[in-house]
């Protein structure tokens, strides 16, 4: 442990005057400058911009403690920690005496989406300079409280104390908060006396798991609660025809409403077993038409490659023209349609009671849902509050936010009481926007001397992003009601060549990317088009490498002058050493960089394929990754894990099915995902950057992680599978 | 149709109305407000939802609450001892940080408790056949093993 941190202060007239918050270089003391640590930015940074002010991010409570307010929602990866870490190391507090509070309209900072692996860069580096900000500026009125000289003044565990005098951060306010702004440049804690920033912290919040305390919004119970179930349409296009009310009534008395807008159509039962029942009884006897069936006749890839496009040149550097000289490389990869899969399904609970409507919800952005749901109903935006509540993981844009529109709907359909929507197995899987299907042809050139001189890329994608963003058309259920809200638009499409460029030295290259409108509901997946990118781009580099005749990890140092990139690189060299493979058994490399500006991630599997059988059994995976300055290392290490482990996933078994009708993947049978037999062992070592700015690491590992898979898959049996997921069938 | 369901749930017995086709699951959540097992599938197919009943682990999405009245069931929570102290297999969950999102971690838990109660010192493979019923989408099967490794160790030192 490092001993108690004491805080030298100078200059008290200064401090009187500004509060400490617009101390400039000349006037640092030495003790702070020789650090070394003062940043140069003038500009605020991340999403201190748009909310200078501390008490946006920072509030001192009655005992002492202090309230952490993030416009991000705790989704599993430990942000909630993240940020308490950032308060705790810039105020010398212990980390319970931090409190955080996630995503609520009207009470936190809107940061939009808790989304693209940013809440750290955009939100938990928020919190450090306010925290850093409101620690100079406590350390000031405490001063001047205390008639002290700032330089004695000594503070630990949120109390300021100076010779036998103390003043708690509640005390030293006397129940105001710091509505200063926040002025760069701002002092921070020196990093070589870190307790908390960088450590394997561990989270409050696992604990209230394991013991089965109430932590998700699935957890939450109010007196006189009802439940609610809806019944989605049996297709895409489906509208409803008729139902019988009075039917559903007389099958299950209990049913306390039937709510029907346009083809939008649910139950409310005080039990929620009885609205199952219900919902059961509904679906039975409701009538649709069903104009517009899905192409389930041919296969998706050529069906995909004959649709209309818009095109957009992504990159296009140096003479891409093909030459005559040296040896051309062609390959053709493909990704299905994939799906989120929470496994919890999406949940809300409404309430809409004298003209004023809560939603507690885990949608990943509560401020755009709000304006989204705000449009639907034609409510007044002050008329809506939402509170963000975790739900179980939802790696993107998944159900959350149709469910709380429609537990919105349900709620102003029966005022006073608050509903609960939870949606079942079957919604979730056939009604969440999937992970678009894409495909990515790629070719390139390599001379005599086994470097890549051109290199082409081009690719099909729909569309990685149809958040509500504020418009109610993105809402599956605005399409359905008595006054629909069509989809504006295709949303970002930029995700669908997210890592199209390859991170390594090639001299011309050109990229191009074709967007289509496909047959099923799209939004963003964890990665976004990287997944798919990646897996295309490292697979590639493996088949040029066996052209060029040389190993794949050294072809790929050959092409790649960023230190960092080669770090992670010669750490998976080290890491995997000394893995031996057996007969049939083969070792896979792969690297990205998320991005191209974010963590770097180079991952390894040993894989062994059945010849007999096509079986594929990833036996373990390494990773290592460099995600800049370290704030929670054992987070970095469980979302990278997780990553590789997700990715191995979606590498060998998952594939969105649908028949004419609608999805057919509607449960775990139909859409398996690997088992606990079937997951392989993983290991990750984290490279540690304290002078670099901390990026994301939840996304950093899939892309790596599948092409891995698939170029060691290819050197245990000598199959290259080039369309996802690497199924039996296509190994035997 | 409602009817009269006695269950006895963590060490305490509860008599409550109920559709008696009502899964054990709801009446657990709703009825005694307990929030360990989680709603996942429905289907018997995720392991979310896991209770003890009679010590194996069983997924409570599917049984009728009124075919259980015999048995007894444990939760999540009956695994904490009454001062607060961690089951041994909880304990280790914590210090290994096994959950990112946490929500299938009940079913995990549920059945390396099972697991542990028929044998002291699983092997890796013992560990993953007992924990073929549990999906986790996270990916955090391979702290599980070393959480329910820790555990094994903790309780047979």
């Amino acid at each position: 442990m490092k001993p108690t941190s004491s805080l030298p202060v100078s200059r008290r007239n200064f401090l009187k005057t500004t509060g400490c918050l617009t101390i400039g270089f000349p006037l640092l003391s030495s003790c702070w400058s020789a650090t070394g640590e003062v940043p140069v930015q003038e500009d605020l940074p991340g999403s201190l911009r748009a909310y200078p002010k501390i008490n946006a991010w920072l509030e001192v409570l009655d005992d002492g403690k202090v309230r952490v307010l993030t416009g991000k929602l705790e989704l599993g990866q430990g942000i909630r920690t993240a940020v308490a870490q950032m308060a705790a190391e810039e105020l010398y507090m212990e980390m319970d005496q931090v409190e955080v509070v996630v995503a609520e309209t009207g009470r936190t900072p809107n940061e939009g989406y808790t989304a693209g692996s940013a809440s750290v860069e955009n939100s938990a580096i928020a919190v450090r300079y306010a925290a850093a900000a409101a620690r100079e500026k406590l350390l000031a009125l405490a001063a001047e409280k205390l008639s002290a000289n700032p330089a004695q003044l000594q503070l630990k565990n949120g109390v300021v104390m100076e010779g036998n005098q103390q003043l708690t951060f509640a005390e030293i306010l006397e129940g105001r908060q710091i509505e200063d702004e926040v002025r760069m440049p701002v002092r921070l804690k020196p990093k070589k006396e870190y307790r908390w920033v960088g450590k394997a912290v561990h989270r409050p919040d696992i604990e209230t798991m394991i013991r089965g305390e109430q932590v998700y919004v699935q957890d939450l119970r109010f007196p006189g609660m009802v439940h609610a179930r809806v019944v989605h349409p049996p297709a895409y296009e489906a509208t409803l025809v008729k139902f019988e009310e009075e039917a559903v009534k007389e099958a299950v008395p209990d049913v306390l409403k039937v709510v029907a807008n346009g083809s939008f159509l649910g139950v409310i039962a005080a039990d929620e077993y009885q609205a199952i029942r219900a919902a059961e009884a509904l679906r039975k006897q409701a009538q649709w038409s069903t104009p517009t069936a899905l192409p389930s006749e041919t296969s998706l890839q050529e069906h995909l490659q004959a649709l209309p496009v818009t095109s957009e040149q992504v990159e296009d550097k140096g003479n891409t023209a093909p030459s005559d000289k040296g040896t051309t490389v062609k390959a053709t990869y493909f990704k299905p349609y994939i799906m989120h899969g929470a496994i919890g399904p999406s949940c809300a609970v409404a309430l809409y009671d004298n003209g004023k409507l809560d939603i507690w919800s885990h949608s990943q952005g509560v401020y755009p849902l709000r304006e989204a749901i705000q449009k639907m109903l034609g409510l007044a935006i002050e008329q809506i509050h939402i509170k963000g509540v975790p739900g179980s993981g939802c790696y993107g844009h998944n159900g959350a936010d149709d469910a709380a529109a429609e537990a919105a709907l349900l709620a102003m359909a029966y005022p006073g009481k608050h509903v609960r929507l939870q949606w079942s197995r079957e919604d979730e899987h056939g009604w969440e926007p999937y992970g678009s299907a894409m495909q990515m042809a790629m070719e390139a050139q390599l001379d005599a001397a086994g470097k890549i001189q051109h290199w082409r890329c081009t690719l099909w994608s729909d569309s990685h992003s149809t958040r509500p963003g504020g418009d109610p058309g993105n809402l599956v259920t605005a399409h359905y009601l008595e006054k629909p809200f069509p989809r504006q638009s295709a949303g970002y499409l930029g995700g669908g060549y997210r890592n199209s460029q390859p991170y390594y030295s090639i001299p011309n290259l050109r990229i191009d990317a074709h967007f289509f409108e496909g047959p099923l509901r799209v939004s963003s997946l964890r990665s976004l088009g990287a997944y798919a990118n990646i897996f295309a781009i490292e697979s590639f580099m493996d088949e040029l490498a066996e052209k060029a005749g040389k190993d794949p990890l050294t072809f790929r140092l050959d092409h790649q002058e960023d230190p960092r990139a080669i770090a992670v690189i010669r750490k998976l060299q080290e890491m995997t050493k000394d893995q031996k493979t057996a007969d049939h058994e083969g070792m896979g490399y792969a690297f990205s960089r998320y991005k191209n500006e974010d963590s770097y991630c180079a991952v390894a599997a040993l894989v062994a394929v059945d010849t007999q059988n096509g079986g594929v059994r990833v036996k373990n995976m390494w990773a290592a990754i460099d995600a800049g300055e370290v704030i929670n290392l054992d987070g970095i290490k469980n979302q990278t894990e997780g990553g590789m482990i997700q990715s191995a996933s979606w590498t060998l078994k998952e594939e969105v099915q649908f028949d004419k009708q609608h999805v057919s993947s509607l449960d775990w049978n139909s859409y398996p995902m690997l088992r606990f037999s079937e997951v392989p062992s993983v290991e990750v070592a984290v490279i540690a950057r304290p002078e670099e700015p901390p990026v994301g690491a939840g996304e950093a590992a899939q892309g790596p992680s599948s092409a891995a898979i698939a170029n060691a898959v290819y050197r245990a049996c000598g199959k290259r599978v080039r369309q996802l997921p690497i199924k039996p069938e296509k190994l035997i | 149709m409602k009817q009269s369901v006695t269950l006895n749930v963590n060490g305490q017995k509860h008599t409550i109305t109920a559709d008696p086709a009502t899964p054990l699951l709801y009446i657990l959540r709703n009825q005694l407000a307990l929030n360990g097992p989680k709603y996942g599938c429905g289907l018997g197919q995720c392991g979310s939802c896991m209770v003890l009943v009679d010590g194996k682990a069983t997924p409570s999405c599917l049984i009728p609450a009124s075919s259980v009245q015999r048995n007894t069931i444990i939760t999540l929570e009956g695994l904490v001892q009454k001062d607060g102290t961690l089951h041994p297999v909880q304990q280790a969950f914590v210090e290994e940080q096994t959950p990112q999102c946490g929500y299938c971690q009940n079913g995990m838990v549920i059945s390396a408790v099972a697991l542990l109660q028929e044998n002291q010192d699983p092997e890796e493979e013992d560990i993953r056949q007992s924990l073929q019923p549990n999906l986790c989408r996270c990916g955090t099967q391979t702290r599980v093993i070393k959480a329910i490794r820790r555990a094994a160790a903790s309780m047979n030192p």
